[in-house]
Order: structure tokens, then sequence, then C-alpha cells
């Protein structure tokens, strides 16, 4: 016995109904061109050169960086000096993928650890690169380094194979110890935000850098609190007019963490770092800047 | 194991069919209904009288979605700690929590799989398989809520005919599906993330709003205007990858023939109405039959339906008690 209640057969599709079919599938067709093409242009920002970010310690080249982060944040949750923060739509690829701007707030290893790495779950951030992701020349550190506030602790080390970028004096006329000048009061004013360890004052906790004002008879902030033992040091140098002047050198050691570009009290910092650049051995001292150039505009 | 396959097909796009065999008991309930015509229409007058519009379903997967998502929020706020990260990845008391749509794009993309990811990856599987796989659709997605109060004012709208709701083919997540999987190969990168609203909106609750949400506000304001629940109903691979997953899961909605008046309130309410095709008369082959795997177990339909022919039930479950 059949089901006694049954629709009549269906007559073959009408003209009207073929149209809508057709209209429907166009539009179906248009909404996955629209959605896929909107999708790739996240590629923009990618490909354009501007998009080189400072990535949290242990990141994997750009590329393995963007593809391998699924974009959760447990690295930014980790971070005792909320130094990590996530791209946004800008970024393209990007979005959700952590970098930090060390202007702002920098690494400076408060967590003592690096704890980043330990909390990602997809080996973005790593202490150990599988095999097959080749290592940047120049990336590579050449020895583990020894974290300064840790340096009479019995394991002084940074788990940390490979730098996140390196340091330059980029503005040697702006510098104040070039300048043969000191620095009192705030590094970065009064109204900064970011903090900083200062193992004089707390051994695990972060302080805001304006609580902890300087008074130096020579600038060498950024010297004093690279937080890498033998990463940068102040060295003499004969300037242009013949005066003996001093002027920091960035060393191999230099991980890349910011720490010296966020505490230059120059503004903009006379020092920065290069995101994701590999040392290519020390920057000459000489020709020695003039002592009082005019900012280059 | 034909009808699984009916549903999962249904599940990637293919329109629902009639069966081809009906049971006996169904049709002895058909013939029933038809017999006793006027007894079954007094009933039905009765019920509609009695049914309460309940939104009980309704509330408490608010609840739970809120929860969860707050729990998140409140983990890294007030520094809890117990559910670390975001939807795409978290830690929950220490244990690796990955969704499986973003694991799956990270592993095409970046082509390798680390024990924390594979582990992560695992245990959420095993959630959703008990849990039933679309559940976090309705029961976790944060776009989902923003979805359905929108879907809300769409529907406002289409009564005052201010708007129509344009349709597009059901195939065209499956495509999506293909295509977002094959961008990961192809580009390396891990594509869907870019728009994913999911975890746009996960991320902007927890870490703060960004210039994305703008993203979220246009795809809302596209399925106030022009098509109903676009993104979950023809777009979204994370619901496809999670239908596929909760196939196996016992927990699901069931219908039962015996109790229904075919009048598809329920398929007015549900995000997915092809899968309650079997309360259409004449499609259902067997007397209580589960909903195809791709229903989000949200319980709208159980709600509005006034005689209690939709429920949640556990199968295997039934037949113990
Ligand atoms: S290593 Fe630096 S960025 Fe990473 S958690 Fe520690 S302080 Fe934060
Ligand atoms: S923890 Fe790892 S996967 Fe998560 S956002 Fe940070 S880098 Fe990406
Ligand atoms: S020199 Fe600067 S960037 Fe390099 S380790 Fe020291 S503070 Fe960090
Ligand atoms: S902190 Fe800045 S101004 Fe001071 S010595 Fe370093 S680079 Fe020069």
């Amino acid at each position: 016995m059949n089901a006694p209640v049954e629709k009549p057969k269906k007559p073959a599709m009408s003209l009207e109904k073929a149209a809508k079919a057709r209209r429907k599938f166009l539009q179906s067709v248009g909404l996955t061109g629209g959605v896929v093409g909107l999708s790739l242009l996240g590629y923009i920002p990618v490909l354009g050169a501007s998009a080189h970010r400072l990535r949290p310690p242990g990141a994997l080249n750009e590329a393995d960086f963007l593809s391998s982060c699924i974009k959760c944040g447990q690295c930014v949750q980790v971070c005792p000096v909320e130094a990590i923060k996530l791209g946004d739509m800008i970024d393209g690829f990007g979005v959700g993928v952590p970098h930090i701007d060390p202007r702002q707030q920098a690494c400076d290893f408060s967590c003592d650890a690096v704890q980043c790495i330990l909390a990602c779950p997809t080996g973005s951030l790593t202490y150990k690169k599988p095999p097959f992701l080749n290592i940047r020349e120049g990336a590579l550190l050449a020895a583990a380094p020894i974290l300064k506030a840790k340096e009479n602790d019995p394991e002084p080390t940074l788990n940390l194979k490979e730098r996140i970028g390196v340091a330059r004096l980029a503005r040697p006329s702006a510098c104040l110890a070039v300048q043969g000048k000191g620095f009192k009061g705030q590094a970065r004013g009064a109204g900064f935000p970011g903090k900083m360890r200062y193992m004089d004052v707390d051994r695990w906790k972060p302080i805001p850098i304006a609580e902890h004002p300087y008074d130096l008879p020579l600038c060498d902030l950024c010297v004093r609190e690279c937080p890498v033992k033998g990463a940068i040091e102040l060295r003499p140098f004969k300037s242009a007019d013949g005066t003996s002047r001093m002027q920091p050198v960035v060393l191999e050691p230099c991980v890349g963490c910011g720490v010296c570009e966020m505490v230059c009290p120059a503004e903009p910092a006379a020092i920065v770092v290069d995101a994701q650049a590999t040392w290519h051995g020390e920057v000459a001292l000489a020709p020695a800047p003039a002592v009082t150039p005019k900012e280059p505009s | 194991m034909s009808r699984f396959a009916d549903l999962f097909m249904g599940m990637l796009g293919a329109a629902p069919k009639k069966p081809e065999v009906v049971s006996e008991r169904v049709q002895t309930i058909m013939f029933r209904k038809y017999e006793d015509k006027d007894r079954y229409i007094k009933e039905k007058m009765h019920a509609r009288d009695h049914h309460l519009v309940s939104h009980k379903w309704r509330n408490r997967r608010w609840a739970v979605l809120l929860a969860v998502n707050l729990l998140f929020v409140f983990s890294f706020w007030l520094d809890i700690q117990i559910l670390e990260g975001a939807l795409t990845a978290s830690r929950f008391v220490g244990f690796h929590l990955i969704d499986l749509n973003s694991a799956l794009q990270v592993m095409l993309a970046h082509k390798h799989i680390i024990v924390n990811l594979f582990i992560g990856t695992f245990t959420v599987f095993l959630i959703w398989v008990l849990l039933g796989g679309r559940t976090f659709c309705s029961w976790v997605c944060p776009y989902h809520l923003l979805a359905e109060w929108a879907e809300a004012l769409h529907l406002k709208l289409v009564e005052k005919k201010l708007v129509t709701d344009h349709e597009f083919h059901r195939g065209t997540r499956t495509v999506f599906w293909l295509l977002f999987a094959l961008l990961a190969i192809v580009t390396g990168y891990t594509v869907f993330e870019t728009l994913s609203p999911t975890g746009i909106l996960s991320r902007a609750l927890i870490y703060g709003p960004g210039l994305a949400l703008g993203w979220v506000g246009l795809l809302l304001v596209f399925e106030i205007v022009y098509s109903r629940r676009a993104w979950c109903r023809y777009v979204c691979p994370i619901g496809l990858t999670y239908g596929a997953v909760g196939s196996l899961s016992p927990l699901r909605v069931s219908f039962h023939v015996e109790h229904c008046f075919h009048e598809g309130d329920c398929r007015k309410v549900c995000l997915v109405p092809h899968v309650l095709d079997v309360t259409v008369k004449g499609r259902a082959s067997e007397e209580s039959m589960s909903l195809g795997p791709d229903c989000t177990r949200c319980g709208l339909c159980v709600d509005v339906c006034p005689t209690g022919a939709l429920r949640y039930e556990v199968k295997g479950l039934s037949q113990l008690l």
C-alpha cells in the first residue's frame, strides 16, 4: 500500500521556475566570487613592503609565521608587560596575528622564560624550529642570550635561538650621548604608559617607566636598560670637530627586543629595532657624525 | 546507511528527496490521520490553543553561548585563567582546545602539524562528536547570536515588505569549503581566517575592538537587507566542518511523525530548514527519525512545535530507558 496522502506529480519545470533557478545560480556564483575576491584582498598588505612587523620572540620566518599562527592570542595573554598586540584588518592575512610595537611597549623579558613561546599552541613561536624550516642567515644567535636580570641565577640564559630583529642607531645626530648630553627625568615623559621591570625595584613586577626617573651625566639609557648582556655598549669615538664623544654600538647578542627603542628619550627615537633584520656585523663607528648637525627632514 | 548518505548530501547542498520506501508503521499513522480527519483537526486546534510560545531552549542556549564567550573574556580581563585564548584555539584549565576548522586551515597552509595542535584538535573533535558538531554554531559561536538578531530584524522588514529575501544555492557552502581549503594550500595563508566573523568577534570581545568589526557589520547589513542568514547558510565552512563531525554524534533532534500536523512552523524558524524536510507530509519514512547532520541543535523548532513532535534525543538512550 502506498502512503495515502501524496502530492500530485511535479510538472516539468516551468519557464518562470527555470529563470528563477538560473538567477539563483548566477547569484550564488556572484556570492562565491565576491567573498573569495574580498578574502584575497588580504594579499595587499602582505605583499607590500610595509608589512614587516616585529614579531614576538621565537617567531618563525614571516611567511611560515603567517601560515601557522592560529590567531588565538594566547601569547598576548601571558605577556606580563602586554607587549604583544594582534593585527587588524589592515594587516590582511595578518589579521589576528601578534606583533610588537617596541616604541609603545617593548618585550623586556619580564616573564623570565619567554612565556609567549610556551603559550603558543601551534609552534608559530618556538624554542626550536623543526629542521625543514630554514633559519635565515644572521638570525641565529651565536650563544643563548644571558638575561641580565637572571645573571646570578643558576640558569641565566634565555631559551632563545634566533633574534627577531636588530637594533640600529638610526639617527646618530639625535642621540644624546653623541651630543655629549646627559639625561634627567622620566625617559618618555610623565604620560607614557609603557612598563619595564627594574630589578632594584621589584624582581617580579614591571612598573611604569614614568615612575622611574633618571639623572644621568651622560645618557646611556639604551645600554643601561637593555635586558640582554653584551648586546649593546657605549663606545668612544672622535667626532667631526675633533672632540671625543660616546655612542651606543649594537653587538651580536642583540635579540631585537626593542627595549632600547622604547626607552630612548630622543623623539623620535635615536635608536630603533629593524624588525626581522639579521646580524651583518658591527656597524662601523667612523665616519662620525658632526656634533650639532641639522636633523635631516 | 543510504539515508545517512542522503542526509550528508543534503548538508552539502543536494535537494531533499522523497523517501522510496515508507515503513508500515508510518503508513498506518498517515492513514489514520487521513481517515479520522475531523478528530485530527480538532486535536490540532486544541494543541494550538494550549501551546504557549516557549523560549525555553533558546534562552538556555543564549545563556550557554554568552557564558562560554564571557568565560574567555573574564579569563583574560580578570586574569582568572580558566579558558585562555580565543575561539580559534584555547586552553581550558591547561588542556589544549583547538577549533577544527582553524586547525585545518593552519595545517593546509603551513603543511606541518605539531603535537600540541594535534592534541587540541583531537580533544575538540571528541567533544563535538559527543555533543553534535553543529551544536558549536548555535551554542557557542558569537556570530550566530548577532546573526540571529539580524535575522529577526530581517523578518520584520520582510513582513513590512521593505526587503525581500534572496536565496542562494545551499551548495555554495560546499564550494566555499573547497575553495578556502584550496586557497590555504596554494597561497600558504589561512585565507578564510581573514574574513571569519567567528574569529574576528571572538578576538574583538577578548582583546578589544578593531577595524575588522566593520566587516562583521557589513555582513550583518547584508543579511538584514538582502539574504536571510546568508553567512551561516551559504558561506561559513566552520559549519560544514562541524556538521561533518556531528554526523557521527549521538545527540540530536528527533522527529516523531505521529504527533506532527505538517504545518511547518518549525521550518519557518529554522536556520537550515532543509533538515526539517521530514516534517513535510509524505517525507517521513520512519516513525521517528533524527534530523540531518546540518541541524545546529538550536532547539528553535523544539520550542515552536505545538505538539512535541520534535525533541532532543540521545541516540540509543531512549531505547535503554
Ligand atoms: S618574552 Fe617578551 S613578549 Fe614574550 S611574554 Fe615574555 S615579555 Fe612578553
Ligand atoms: S599564541 Fe601562537 S598561534 Fe596564538 S596568536 Fe600567538 S603566535 Fe599565534
Ligand atoms: S640592543 Fe636593544 S633590541 Fe637589542 S637586545 Fe638590547 S635592548 Fe633589545
Ligand atoms: S637612549 Fe637614545 S639618546 Fe640615550 S644613548 Fe641610547 S640612543 Fe642615545
